[in-house]
């Protein structure tokens, strides 16, 4: 009873709080140094969608809570599925990332520390970051197998952001360590985007193309500690929108295609985000039984 | 000599947390001198309004009164701030004391925002009409 007492009223938290604009730009893959506001909690769905050449379609969908702790430290929760037609849908894993903002000024290049420890297995198709030999392969291999091949991963990135004049510009560097075995994994991800319109219109809309952003991200592997190279490694290139509505929810489309004979052909990712402001706040008055 | 380094080290620490408190003071003056192209636009204001109710009223309140740490935004030194003040702080924030970068946006919108923030009576967000 007291369980779900505390569920109903951390969902009427979540929804009686003020919305405020979701997303940091349209990329799936690729992070910028832009931080959550302290106290904001955003909630985005990454969703995936495949048919690899020798393997069944696939949906796979990352449910990501994003807190902001701190102006410099971000933490997030990735819960992670994935259904595969004629196989079962089941739950893959977690994801829990810190974002450290490591220089307090805005700078020309900006770099963001990320550390991820990973609790996933091996029918995970979400494909937040491809490394090492990511491929093809492992998009088609049978869930029921797959699923036993557990995967502990440390995954450290530096993220490096800038803005120029209305444009973002994001390089990431991926360095991935099973913790069981297995040599460091490499990989990188690289996106440049820019909103439609540098200004606002006075109006509060859903159609005005400030509330657009497009670019276009590309990622994939750069091999192992001991087979470092492009050799057998997947790449994509990506050309990403998203549209923020008036009411601060966020949408995001992207059609990723592969660019080597070990990547997955076309890979379709879409997105939704919704941000709470000061989610914080709101969940310390409700213990406190006051208001915030 | 260790302890003294110790305390040296804590004492500039401790300048420089208090010091994010007074931001306006510590705004570089090559920054604090940049003229805000969107100045007097009644356009520009009433967006700016629409943005500060989209990022920054969560924290400081929907009529700039101020929420907790983040400090009221409706009073004269903000009114009377440089723009360019305004605007390199938007730009950079203060993360030691919990006010994110704003870097993201586009410039327009940041002067946009500066516009709004130094009007005394500005328009309330949301006042301008129906949604599209």
């Amino acid at each position: 009873m007291q369980l779900t007492c505390t569920i109903v009223c951390g969902v009427a938290v979540l929804f009686l709080a003020a919305p405020c604009r979701a997303g940091e730009g349209p990329f799936f893959v690729t992070y910028t140094h832009q931080m959550e506001e302290p106290g904001n909690l955003e909630f985005t769905t990454k969703n995936a969608a495949g048919s690899p050449a020798g393997g069944n379609p696939f949906l796979a969908s990352a449910a990501e809570f994003e807190y902001g702790m701190t102006g410099w430290w971000t933490s997030e929760l990735y819960l992670d599925g994935q259904g595969t037609a004629s196989e079962a849908a089941l739950f893959t894993g977690y994801r829990w990332e810190n974002r450290f903002r490591l220089l307090w000024r805005e700078h020309w290049i900006n770099p963001v520390l990320y550390v991820e420890f990973e609790n996933i297995n091996g029918a995970d198709k979400t494909l937040l970051e491809v490394v090492g030999h990511d491929g093809v392969a492992d998009l088609t291999a049978p869930a029921g197998q797959a699923r036993l091949d557990k995967q502990r991963e440390i995954e450290t990135k530096l993220i490096l952001g800038s803005y120029y004049k209305g444009w973002t510009i994001a390089e990431n560097i991926i360095a991935e360590k099973n913790l069981a075995h297995a040599p460091f994994e490499f990989g990188y991800a690289v996106g440049v985007s820019r909103p439609l319109a540098a200004a606002a219109g006075p109006e509060r809309c859903n159609f005005c193309r400030e509330n657009f952003q497009a670019g276009v991200e590309m990622y994939g592997g750069l091999g192992t500690r001991d087979g470092f190279g492009l050799q057998d490694t997947s790449h994509y290139v990506a050309p990403t929108v998203s549209w923020t509505l008036a009411n601060g929810t966020a949408l995001s489309l992207s059609p990723g295609f592969g660019l080597t004979a070990t990547s997955a052909r076309f890979l379709l990712r879409f997105g939704i985000s919704y941000e709470v402001a000061q989610f914080g706040r709101a969940v310390r008055g409700w213990f406190r039984g006051g208001h915030s | 000599m260790k302890l003294g380094a110790l305390l040296v080290a804590a004492g500039l620490a401790a300048a420089a947390w208090t010091g994010e408190s007074d931001l306006l003071s510590r705004v570089p003056q090559a920054s604090a001198a940049q003229p805000n192209p969107l100045e007097n636009n009644r356009e520009a204001e009433r967006a700016g309004a629409k943005l500060f109710a989209r990022e920054c009223a969560a924290c400081h309140g929907p009529d700039r009164e101020g929420r907790g740490k983040a400090p009221r935004l409706d009073c004269s030194a903000v009114h009377q701030a440089a723009p360019g003040k305004l605007f390199w702080i938007l730009r950079n924030g203060s993360l030691g004391y919990g006010m994110p970068s704003f870097a993201h946006l586009p410039e327009t919108e940041r002067w946009q925002i500066v516009t709004f923030l130094r009007s005394p009576a500005a328009p309330h967000p949301g006042a301008s009409g129906p949604g599209r």
